[in-house]
């Protein structure tokens, strides 16, 4: 045998060491391991939703509690709402995309303008959902309150079957998970600002590369992503 | 710190050359058809009574698949994990597993409650 044993081999694949076998940066690679967790931690609470109404012979009708259009109409217009909240927070995941795309190119003044519209993407969705909360509010839904029984028959499809545990629960998790998803909408917009702010004082552009723009951008699109599960089991289902 | 920088260029300038802006707007297009469909199923298909009597089932089933797939483009294109490595791929999708396991539990004890206590 002239060839050198095979356990005298200098082993070169991904993963024997000298190198990062997932070839990510360190900080993006736990932005994801964190937004994992994250995603367990809405599943649980949306798998726990489903499980209640489950459980339950009959469940206020989503078509039937979310019918306004603040400013326009009271009733008669399922979904227009949400909707329109669905678009925006579709529009400033696109917005993100494109400062991480402008990022890149180092393109300083293109990650600003972005950054800046997905800013205002941000707040445009914590207004709607602010005016979605209010006006639920405003039929008597509430974390441990419910409408009386005669205009609770308005939110089932079968006045018959009204159950007052199962609008209690729908109040309560509609309130909790929509609350836990706009927090993070929250403090994604202040991430956002505190990037923006990095970037228009040049920080990424000593630094060379906007990595930081692309980990925000993740959570960023986290949370649209989260919406999207909560606008079809909430509204849709 | 020269060379770690060259070396972080490298990197990005490959990603960026798998996600231009006109993809960009692609999936983005994709995205709003995909909530459209979703949004004619929801005002006008069930309302009508297409889905005859298993409109429920069926309805549900439309939505769930087509949130799927727009999950399916958030994750692969715009947080871009369809141009990360398979091992990311892998680590970060196959712990869905207990999430899966967790619904069908669940559902199943929910489905158990909803025949054993009627009056709730």
């Amino acid at each position: 045998m002239d060839s050198i044993s095979k356990l005298d081999e200098i082993k070169n694949t991904p993963w024997s060491g000298g190198k990062s076998p997932f070839a990510a940066e360190y900080g993006k690679l736990m932005m994801w391991f964190f937004l994992l967790s994250d995603a367990f931690t809405f599943s649980a609470l949306l798998v726990y939703y489903g499980a209640q109404r489950f459980s339950k012979v009959s469940w206020p009708s989503p078509d039937k509690v979310f019918q306004s259009i603040p400013g326009i109409t009271d009733h008669g217009a399922p979904l227009v709402f949400v909707g329109i909240m669905t678009f925006i927070l579709i529009m400033s995941s696109v917005t993100m995309v494109l400062a991480v795309e402008a990022g890149h190119r180092k393109s300083k003044k293109e990650v600003i303008g972005w950054m800046i519209a997905t800013i205002i993407g941000g707040f445009m969705f914590l207004g709607c959902q602010a005016i979605e909360w209010s006006h639920l509010h405003h039929q008597g839904f509430w974390w441990g309150e419910i409408p009386a029984q005669a205009e609770l028959e308005k939110f089932f499809i079968n006045p018959a079957s009204v159950s007052v545990v199962s609008a209690q629960q729908f109040a309560n998790l509609f309130f909790t998970i929509t609350g836990f998803h706009g927090f993070h909408v929250f403090s994604g917009v202040v991430i956002n600002i505190i990037i923006l702010i990095m970037t228009i004082n040049g920080t990424f552009e000593k630094r060379g590369h906007y990595l930081m723009v692309e980990k925000v951008g993740l959570y960023w699109h986290f949370v649209d992503l989260v919406w999207v599960f909560v606008f079809t089991f909430f509204y849709l289902v | 710190m020269s060379q770690h920088t060259h070396s972080t260029e490298d990197h990005s300038h490959d990603e960026h050359a798998s996600m231009s802006v006109g993809k960009i707007w692609k999936v983005f297009g994709i995205l709003l058809l995909i909530t459209v469909i979703e949004f004619i199923v929801a005002l006008w298909v069930k309302p009508k009574g297409y889905l005859g009597s298993h409109e429920i089932l069926i309805g549900n089933t439309i939505y769930i698949v087509l949130t799927l797939v727009k999950a399916f483009y958030i994750v692969a294109y715009f947080m871009h994990l369809k141009y990360e490595k398979l091992g990311l791929q892998l680590s970060l999708s196959i712990s869905f597993i207990f999430i899966i396991y967790f619904i069908v539990l669940m559902f199943i004890e929910g489905g158990y409650l909803n025949l054993q206590m009627p009056s709730h």
